[in-house]
């Protein structure tokens, strides 16, 4: 018994190092995922902010075509970023509605003449209203919204070029 | 010129990276109603900054967390029970960002383990006075 207890410390010790290693090689999921996947987009009506492009409501989702929609602002800088991927999706026939949150017509104007525009719509959420409703945490981030107002995929941060499939492919899935 | 540009570059970076437009009207400004201010705070305490994540929105200075703040007074202004926000909240971000964890099959040990701790720490204590006494 007692030569047992013995090595109590040393199997205790290990258990501990096995799971900080653990952590270490897998370190633990920080996005902060929306639970609103799979359930229909919240109600919201936005007024337009860019010059020529009507505002947002949740009623443009429900035409029975998928398209996306995308959380974005002029002052963030993975938005830019992404810009060329979006506009990929545009051109491959995928149509694009964007939220813009806290931004300003001045600056997102020069926003979209510097970084290409791929949205039919853009609608204002001064106090990112909307971005609380649909469970986002950030900019960017891009939701796949079915024909029928249902969220699909939820796609947290900036889209990078390997990224385009999935969401393309989860487009063409949805109807 | 040259060596005053890396300073610039980075009292100028940050800037950037944020929104130019000032916070929503409830975001800095206390309720009217002290009781439903209180109300507000003691919720605001409890739920999580969604891009800070170790601070609660009551505490954090990024812009969300004022929105977020915004969205709690005016729906405790408009009447809403503090719990109902909760789980609004809830409901779009999961249990994450709410500060005090509801009692589930992953919540139960920090609830219990206490207990457990006393219990075991009573019996140790009384056997080993009963061994000293003896």
């Amino acid at each position: 018994m007692k030569r047992l207890l013995l090595w109590l410390p040393l199997a205790g010790f290990s258990f501990l190092f096995g799971i900080a290693a653990l952590g270490l090689i897998k370190p633990a999921d920080r996005i902060v995922r929306s639970h609103l996947v799979g359930k229909p987009l919240p109600e919201f009506r936005l007024p337009p902010l860019a010059a020529g492009k009507p505002g947002l409501t949740t009623a443009d989702f429900r035409q029975g075509k998928p398209r996306l929609l995308n959380i974005f602002a002029s002052w963030c800088i993975p938005c830019a970023a992404e810009a060329p991927q979006l506009l990929r999706l545009k051109a491959m026939g995928i149509p694009v509605d964007a939220v813009a949150i806290r931004d300003t017509a001045p600056a997102l104007a020069a926003f979209l003449r510097r970084n290409g525009d791929p949205y039919d719509r853009i609608g204002d959420d001064r106090q990112s209203a909307v971005q609380l409703a649909i469970g986002s945490s950030g900019v960017p981030e891009t939701f796949v919204i079915d024909g029928q107002g249902r969220i699909v995929l939820q796609h947290v941060g900036d889209i990078r070029a390997e990224d385009v499939d999935t969401i393309a492919a989860a487009v063409k899935g949805a109807r | 010129m040259r060596r005053w540009l890396l300073p610039v570059a980075l009292i100028a970076a940050p800037a950037l990276a944020d929104p130019s437009t000032p916070p929503a009207a409830l975001a800095n400004t206390q309720l009217r109603d002290p009781l439903r201010e209180a109300k507000a705070q003691r919720l605001m305490e409890t739920l999580r900054c969604l891009v800070c994540q170790g601070q609660s929105i009551a505490d954090s200075d990024a812009s969300i967390a004022g929105d977020m703040r915004a969205l709690v007074r005016q729906r405790i202004a408009a009447g809403e029970s503090p719990d109902a926000i909760r789980r609004w909240l809830i409901a779009r971000y999961g249990e994450y960002v709410t500060y005090d964890p509801p009692l589930n099959g992953a919540t139960w040990p920090l609830w219990f383990a206490p207990v457990v701790f006393l219990v075991v720490g009573v019996a140790v204590a009384r056997l080993s006075f009963r061994r000293r006494a003896q």
